[in-house]
């Protein structure tokens, strides 16, 4: 009989998600991956001693015993460090923020007053304040201007300028320009029309931005000492120095419970906020 | 009693305060702020002589970001990058092989109560502790060089990732799993039929910013003896050679902006 449908799936070619050249194509990719991965793994361990590495569940055991119990009584030299830990998070984060404004101003496309000279300026500077870990700005101010808790602030600053003023400048971007054509359209200036017009549609993102980078610069105070910068980081040098495994640990509990209070800070606030 | 009712029309308009629109709450918190802002600039000691001697030191580190040297320190340069590149790329397999399994484990509507609290265990002890940390017990387990650092990243990448991942499972689209279970499909059908379609974009997302995040990580673990370009750095540093440091920050910002670049670029292709 002519006309009946055939459901005969043998005839023709089976229905696939790709074509050949396409599926070739996939496969090329993810077996130069593993080739590639394969590769790097060999070269990273040329000089991988894998007797120590054989050893770790050892040494792990050993330094776990040593660890606990922690030295309790060590939280009474830990008091002033996690101040100033504290104090660096925040007066960083203040210098980050108040260099970060202008420059994501001037950054963002539709506010910098020149996206020939300008904008590529302010992005590179956002670009180099961002791709430097806080640890390596701190590092570098240590040798310059000595060890102390200035030189923590400061790295602390630096490293946040290019994260706030990133996320600020996205947002500037995304405004409502409406509300800036209102306002320019009562006569006001260039100032006003940012005061009136721009700065009250970005303020909830900038407090969540600001806030979120406390958050961050809490966490990475915390280390900052390694290199000599202040804070919590001193006292954990000089315990690991010495191999007090049991003060370490301690260091460990309060870095821990810090973190965890200045994330539930920012969480609240944020959710306040936005 | 009149007299009340006689309030001019006002003429000038105050704009309202944005955040603690209560007075008093205003003016406590502005007040407490302040407080704490004296008492925190009080335990910053600064030693004016010494930071006006670094001063110069200070210039010479601008002048060898300005005109860096790449060459006298060549050879320990490269041997960094080929640690720092390797860990980088080693270390976010590893971590994406070990976070898929632990990702769906941490997924609420596909892992079972006691799998789905051992997971999220798991994802919040990565979180909770940074990087340097970690490195430095790996450190003192593994011995010094580029093992402990990708150990290292890689357990940073499986918190990371897992968590993100599990979100991105938790909102999939409930539709089409409540599908793929009426054909009958199993438990391994439903997670390669109705979910691995829907994350599979955002995963690889995912592991491209995640790489990006590891290569500018093995740029720093490498202070606290975890290998890879810290260690150069460190030791540049160590030794005033501002110029070779320079150099190695220059070819780390390069790197960082080419990583950058490229992974969202296929993240936008991807997605």
């Amino acid at each position: 009989m002519t006309g009946t449908l055939s459901t005969d799936t043998t005839s023709g070619p089976a229905w696939q998600y790709r074509t050949p050249r396409q599926s070739l194509l996939q496969w090329l990719g993810w077996f130069l991956l593993v080739v590639l991965t394969v590769f790097c793994w060999q070269l990273m361990n040329e000089n991988t001693i894998w007797a120590f590495v054989s050893d770790a569940p050892d040494q792990a055991m050993d330094i776990g015993s040593r660890m606990f119990p922690p030295a309790w009584g060590y939280i009474g030299q830990l008091w002033e460090p996690l101040w100033d830990t504290i104090n660096i998070a925040t007066l960083g984060t203040l210098i980050g923020v108040a260099i970060a404004v202008p420059v994501a101003f001037l950054a963002a496309s539709n506010t910098t007053p020149s996206t020939r000279f300008v904008r590529p300026l302010a992005l590179l500077l956002i670009v180099t304040s961002r791709s430097i870990n806080s640890l390596i700005w701190a590092l570098l101010l240590v040798a310059i201007i000595g060890p102390g808790l200035l030189a923590g602030v400061i790295a602390i600053g630096l490293r946040s300028i290019g994260f706030v003023a990133k996320l600020l400048y996205e947002a500037i971007e995304e405004i409502d320009f409406n509300q800036v054509e209102a306002v320019r359209a009562t006569g006001a200036s260039g100032a006003q029309v940012i005061d009136y017009a721009i700065v009250p549609q970005i303020l909830p993102a900038f407090w969540g931005i600001s806030v979120f980078r406390w958050d961050i610069n809490i966490r990475e105070s915390t280390i900052l000492g390694l290199v000599g910068a202040g804070g919590l980081g001193i006292q954990l040098s000089a315990s690991l120095a010495t191999l007090a495994w049991n003060q370490v640990a301690m260091i460990f509990v309060v870095i821990l419970v810090t973190v965890v209070i200045s994330e539930w800070v920012s969480a609240r606030v944020r959710q306040a906020v936005i | 009693m009149q007299a009340q009712h006689a309030q001019p029309f006002p003429t000038r308009w105050k704009r309202p305060p944005v955040l603690f629109t209560h007075t008093v709450w205003r003016r406590v918190i502005y007040t407490g702020a302040l407080i704490y802002l004296v008492l925190a600039m009080q335990s910053i000691e600064i030693d004016w002589q010494r930071v006006y001697m670094g001063l110069d030191r200070g210039w010479k580190f601008v002048e060898g970001f300005l005109l860096p040297d790449f060459t006298t320190r060549w050879h320990d340069i490269r041997a960094g990058l080929i640690e720092s590149l390797t860990m980088t790329l080693t270390s976010t397999v590893a971590g994406v092989l070990v976070s898929v399994p632990i990702g769906i484990g941490a997924a609420r509507n596909l892992a079972p109560a006691p799998v789905y609290l051992a997971c999220r265990g798991i994802i919040t002890l990565s979180r909770s502790f940074q990087e340097i940390i970690i490195a430095i017990l790996l450190v003192a387990m593994f011995g010094f060089g580029p093992f402990a650092g990708f150990l290292t990243l890689a357990f940073a990448s499986i918190g990371f990732l897992s968590k993100l991942l599990a979100e991105d499972i938790e909102a999939c689209d409930g539709s089409q799993i409540e599908a793929i279970r009426a054909t009958g499909a199993s438990w391994w059908q439903v997670v390669n039929y109705a979910v691995q379609p829907q994350v599979m974009p955002r995963l690889v997302g995912l592991s491209l910013y995640r790489l990006d995040i590891n290569f500018r990580e093995s740029a720093v673990i490498g202070i606290v003896g975890a290998g890879g370009i810290g260690a150069t750095l460190n030791t540049a540093i160590d030794r005033y050679e501002y110029d070779s440091a320079g150099a190695i920050l220059i070819i780390i910002i390069a790197i960082v902006l080419v990583v950058e670049y490229s992974s969202s670029y296929i993240r936008r292709w991807v997605q």
